[in-house]
This record gives C-alpha cells, structure tokens and sequence, in this order.
C-alpha cells in the first residue's frame, strides 16, 4: 500500500525520501537568491567566472552602490511609496471589511465582485491613460502618480485577505461591548482590534510587496531620481560604460532590497500563507 | 428598529465607498478612457495631428503581423509556464501536504520566490544564463548564448516565470488539499481504490474550486508578462508579448491612439479568458455530482 507514515516510526527509505524532497524544495527557492549573493560578493575581476560560488570574497559592489547617487534614492523612493500606499489601501479596505462583514446593506457581494474583476484587470490597459492623464495634472514622475495607482490596484488583495481575516473573529465579543454601551468604533477598537491586527498587517505585508515588486508602472509613469524605484532602477542601472551591465552592483543591490523582505515575510509565514489562500480558496 | 436598519445601510455603503470610487476612478475611468484614446490618431510626438479615426487603430493593429506573432508568444508563455507550474505546484502541495518532516522548512522555503521582486528575478536568471558570468552553461557543459536565440530565450522566460509564481500554485492547491476530508480516503481505500483511483475520483473532483482558482489567477497573471520579458529580451528574438507590444507604442513610441487599442484589445482577451474560467466553475457547481468513489 501506499507509504502513508504510521503511527510508529516510518521506515528509513521513506524518512530519507521526504528529507530528500525537503533538501531539493528549500534549493529551488534559495538558488537565485544565493547566486546573487554569490554575484556580489565576487571581486570585479571574477564576475565573468563563470563559477557559482566566489572564489575571494569582496564588499566592493556594496561600497559602489551605496555611493553611487541612483540606488539610495530609489531605496527611499520604494519605501516612501510602498508604505504610503500600504497605509491608504489596508485603511480603506478594513473599512469597507468591517461593512462587509458585520452590517447588512444592499451591493455587499458587488464589492466582493467588484474587487475581483479589479484584481483581473491587465495593468497595462490603464498605463497608457495614466501616462496621459498625470502629464495634464502634473503627476507624472511624482510620487503620488505611482502611489495613486498601487492603492487602487492592492485594494482586492486588500479587501479579499482582510474579509477573510475578519470573518474569523469572535464577533460576539463586539456585540457584548456594544450592549454594555460602547459605541460601534468603542466596541471595535477595545473587543476586536487586538484580534484583527495581526491579520491585518499580514495583509498590509502583502499589499506592501506588491507595490515594491511592481516594475510597469514604475517604468511607465517615471523618468529621474524624483520617483524612480527600485525595480526600474536596477533595471537601468548603468555602470561606467553604457554598453556594459554592471553586473556586481546589480547583484549587491539586488541582495539589499531582497534580504529584509525575505526576513520578513518568514517572520509572518504562518499569517501570509493564510491570507494568500484563504481569500482564493474560500471567495 | 427600522431607523436602526437604515443607519446600518447607510454606513454600510458609505463604509464601502471609498474603495468603490477608487477603483472606479483608477481603473474604470482610465479603461474608458483608453477606449476614447483607441479611436483617435494620437502621437505625443505629433500632437496637432490628433483626429478621429474610428476604428483604424485596431484595424491596423489587427491586419499587423506584429500583434499576431505577440499574441502567440504570449499564448505560448502562458500555457507553458501555467501548465508546469499546476504540476510542479501540485506535487510541492502533495509534499506539503503528506510531509512529517520539515514541513516548516518547505513552507518558509515556497514563500522566498514569492518575496523577490520579479525584476530582480529575471536579473539572476539573465546572469545564470550569460555565456560569460553565468554558471549554467558550465553547469550543464552547454556553450549556448540561451538569451540569442528564440527557443532557448522562451525556456529561460518559462523557467524565471515557474520559478516565481509555482509557490502560490502549491499554496493554492494545498489550501484544496486540505478540504480533502482524509475519512473519505480512507474508506475509498478500504473498499480496495488504488492511490491513482483516489486521486483521480476524490481529491481532484474536492479540489476542483482550488484548482480552477489557481489556474485562474495564474492565467491570468502569464499572460500579462511583462517584467521578465523586459528584463531578459526586451522583446528581442521574437519573443515579444503583448504587454511589451503595448509598452513600446504607448511609452516607447508615444503612439497613445495605436497603444491604446493594444490594451484595449489586450483587454478584451483578459476578460474572455476570465468568462471562460467562470463558466467553469459554475458547470462545476451546478453540473454533475463528483464525490464520492461511485
């Protein structure tokens, strides 16, 4: 029969098996992540190596890109942008959960529905009008102009995952605070925020990664330093001569803005992996 | 209590109302707006020629073999990358799922591609491939300038693609897995159905919602790739899509009118796919019983 471990001990085969399988999955995911740190670490004479781990070890690309103008200007952009527009989409999407979830009104479903054909939506259909659009009203090239639409386009994601979250709640408790005399944000805040937060923020960690990883827009509606990110000025980034990529400093940027999302999204592992399925699986 | 009920309605919607005009206003108007643009000649680089032309942008984008061979690029991006993401994720979904060991370890794992921006992605797969820095040719003991020629240019595409999106897969389908009541297998089993049986007659019939979500999402998502290409070809040995199409009219070229019907075309396929998923999952609501091992 088929080796669905027992109770006892499974055999040695099928222990080796699944550690195998274990070895070979965290490989996959890690690779690219360890050729780059690989990439930056190698001095600049070794870049064309060819060979997958360093041979001398170099901090070099480090030093180049934190001195060099373009890579911490975007770092501020992307984190500037990211967190304001992670900020407004998680505070209008908990809002409209709260509706979603507790109070009965007419056109609930169509903001469920609503959300999702958004989520549907080819980005690159709406670039053309923005570029538009933002050059009439001055937004293009400003922060506000990829703001505008990161919040809009999370707002499912948002809404999605933080429904979810809610719909889990022991709404009894509110219900309670509201007989005792609480008003309706009195009894939110004091039964249910303390229980909703974590959810919450694992959706704002996924609305932020969003818009960090967003590479369209940001190459569409920007042109300098002003509002540039991240992804758009690794992507362009230019060494000393124009024809020739610099790889090293690539690599080293790439590592930078790479590590601390990494840490963070294992930080919240458990809540990610809930928000990401359970608004899918469960709408 | 009606007075009360009207209150709830009226916050209610007003609660709602912020993300209903944002999302009106950001992606309804702009759609329209590109729908407006498609109709017209306009060239940023020749404003005073902006006329009403009716349809002959899409005409001309349409009779163009330019849009023809990125629709199929795009088409072969799509089912290349979708279809072995779905196996490769369902098998990840399986280890997750059956693993006693290291289930945390796999997890933390398939959450690593999912947190590396897409770019940045493509910019380690480009390097691996290169003649000159990469490892991979030395690795596989191939001297292939993979990103020169248009064969091996779709693969590293599909690879960076499958790379970064086949964790949400797995996520997807062991969430589906999980509503898999294990009873129901056990007494398929019992009643003598061999693995491949209880496979093919209960988990995939269970996780039908899970796997079309999945497929959905993810058709989506492929076939308005963008980044990668971008990064790898920059559309260069034909391995052009449509979003890259759309780009180079619209922000390369500054061609708003021709651009616009692009998106607007590009559009237009989005949402037929999305109505195809959906009358599948509704045949699968309403249409005939699945469960049990019959």
């Amino acid at each position: 029969m088929s080796g669905r471990p027992r109770i006892a001990r499974p055999p040695l085969t099928e222990w080796l098996f699944w550690r195998f399988t274990v070895v070979v999955v965290v490989c996959y995911a890690l690779l690219p992540v360890a050729w780059l740190l690989s990439l930056s670490l190698k001095p600049a004479g070794d870049l064309a190596d060819g060979r997958l781990f360093p041979r001398t070890l170099s901090l070099e690309h480090y030093a180049a890109v934190f001195h060099d103008p373009q890579f911490p200007a975007a770092l501020v952009n992307s984190l500037g942008i990211g967190l304001i527009a992670t900020l407004i989409s998680v505070a209008i999407a908990t809002l409209a959960a709260y509706a979603i979830v507790r109070l009965r009104f007419p056109g609930r479903r169509l903001v469920l529905v609503a959300a999702l054909a958004v989520a549907m939506f080819p980005p690159i259909a709406i670039v053309g009008p923005l570029f538009d659009l933002w050059r009439g009203l001055g937004l293009f090239d400003t922060w506000a102009g990829l703001i505008i639409p990161y919040m809009t386009l999370t707002l499912p994601l948002a809404i999605w995952t933080i429904t979810a979250f809610f719909r889990a709640l022991p709404w009894e408790l509110e219900r309670a605070a509201r007989v005792d005399g609480a008003t309706r944000l009195g009894a939110f805040r004091l039964a249910l925020l303390p229980l909703a937060a974590p959810g919450v923020f694992a959706s704002a960690i996924l609305v932020f990664i969003f818009a960090w990883n967003d590479f369209l827009f940001a190459a569409c509606l920007t042109s300098t330093g002003a509002s540039r990110t991240v992804p758009v000025a690794i992507t362009f980034f230019t060494g000393s001569s124009r024809f020739e990529q610099p790889i090293g400093a690539i690599a080293a940027a790439s590592v930078v803005v790479t590590i601390p999302v990494v840490l963070l999204i294992l930080l919240f592992q458990r809540r990610i992996v809930a928000g990401l399925t359970g608004g899918a699986v469960k709408g | 209590m009606s007075g009360a009920r009207l209150d709830e309605r009226r916050l209610g919607l007003l609660l709602c109302s912020p993300a209903i005009l944002a999302m009106l206003l950001v992606t309804g108007y702009p759609v329209l707006y590109a729908l407006w643009l498609s109709l017209f000649r306009y060239d940023l680089r020749f404003p005073a020629e902006r006329a009403f032309v009716g349809l002959a942008n899409y005409a001309s984008v349409l009779s163009s073999e330019v849009w023809w061979r990125a629709l199929a690029n795009t088409v072969l991006i799509t089912v290349g990358s979708v279809t072995i993401e779905f196996l490769l994720g369902f098998a990840l979904a399986l280890v997750m799922h059956r693993t006693l060991f290291g289930r945390a370890a796999v997890r933390a794992a398939t959450l690593v591609p999912y947190a590396i921006i897409t770019v940045v992605a493509a910019l380690a797969w480009r390097f691996a491939f290169d003649p000159t820095s990469g490892f991979v040719g030395g690795l596989l003991g191939l001297d292939h300038a993979w990103l020169s020629e248009r064969w091996s240019a779709f693969v590293v595409i599909i690879a960076a693609e499958v790379w970064k999106t086949t964790p949400f897969v797995a996520l997807l389908l062991l969430a589906g897995l999980t509503l898999v009541p294990p009873d129901l297998l056990r007494a398929a089993r019992v009643d003598g159905a061999s693995a491949w049986q209880r496979l093919w007659h209960i988990t995939l019939p269970l996780m039908r919602p899970a796997i079309l979500a999945a497929l959905l999402f993810r058709t989506l998502d492929a076939f308005r790739v963008f980044d990668s290409v971008y990064v790898l070809t920059r559309g260069a040995q034909d391995t052009e899509s449509v979003s890259i199409l759309a780009y180079q009219a619209l922000i390369v070229r500054l061609n708003l009118g021709l651009g616009a019907a692009v998106a607007v075309l590009i559009f237009l396929a989005t949402l037929g796919i999305a109505l195809l998923y959906l009358r599948a999952f509704r045949s699968g609501l309403t249409g005939r019983d699945w469960g049990g091992p019959a």
